[in-house]
């Protein structure tokens, strides 16, 4: 089934990183600033396991848990975060959130 | 052509279209619904690399627990159309180009360099399915310290959501 060459799937990965950080860059809302932060987290899981798949080991895969782990506790603590802001600001524009801005 | 190689283009395709919406999209939620499609395609595709475990983490942890809290923060805030102000000046004229350079970059080197040509060769010598027994002997004995590490870091992530939920009194 695997007759697919990894480096494939490595430089899909590397376009769904680069859209999460174009993503990342270029939208106002701090939710979906998040959802690229996801993004990136993900096609740097898929990068992981293409490796892990080359190498024919499973360390790569034991990582990918690690960061599902990381992305989740990310989001736990950043949508905390996000509510406080939408409490206090009244506004998810990140534009709006700029009083540490120089 | 082989039935793999359609399987991987169609769920590329898929994903890499889900990417894009997620950019394009203005209201919060379509970007939330197209981030799911990216990441179910990513599962289909942990498949094809044999990683059935995985993939079955993705869904259930990715698309299912992480994505509801979002589309559920997304619903408490009634978060509606995005607002276009003026983007920073370095985010305007640096960050987009940077970002499709990067883009660019990163695809050009893994396509063309020694790394990535080895790799897509040693692929198709070893293929043996990646077993869940293997991963779990894996995950519990060798990397058992960072797995009990994870767990203070949930722990630690539960408490830290709590005091920045909690109402001020």
């Amino acid at each position: 089934m695997s007759v697919v060459p990894v480096s494939y799937y490595l430089v899909l990965s590397a376009i769904l990183f680069g859209l999460g950080v174009i993503a990342f860059v270029l939208k106002h809302n701090i939710i979906t600033i998040y959802m690229a932060i996801e993004l990136m987290l993900n096609a740097v899981n898929l990068a992981f396991v293409a490796f892990a798949r080359a190498h024919n080991q499973l360390d790569g895969l034991v990582f990918v848990f690690f960061v599902i782990v990381v992305a989740a506790a990310e989001s736990a603590v950043g949508l905390a975060i996000i509510l406080t802001i939408a409490q206090n600001r009244h506004s998810l524009n990140v534009e709006r959130v700029n009083q540490l801005k120089f | 052509m082989s039935l793999a190689f359609i399987l991987f283009f169609v769920f590329a395709i898929i994903a890499v279209a889900g990417a894009v919406l997620l950019i394009v999209a203005r209201e919060p939620i379509h970007s939330a619904l197209s981030l799911i499609m990216v990441m179910v395609a990513l599962a289909a595709l942990y498949l094809m690399l044999s990683a059935e475990f995985v993939a079955a983490v993705q869904v259930i942890v990715y698309a299912g627990a992480i994505m509801v809290l979002f589309v559920f923060v997304i619903m408490l805030l009634n978060a509606g159309m995005e607002e276009r102000t003026n983007w920073s000046k370095v985010a305007k004229y640096a960050g987009l180009p940077l970002g499709v350079f990067l883009l660019f970059e990163l695809a050009h080197w893994l396509a063309h360099s020694a790394i990535g040509a080895s790799v897509a060769n040693g692929s198709e010598a070893t293929n043996a399915a990646v077993s869940t027994r293997a991963l779990s002997k894996m995950l519990f004995q060798k990397y058992l310290f960072p797995f009990e590490a994870t767990s203070f870091l949930i722990l630690i992530a539960i408490l830290g959501a709590l005091v920045l939920a909690k109402r001020d009194e």
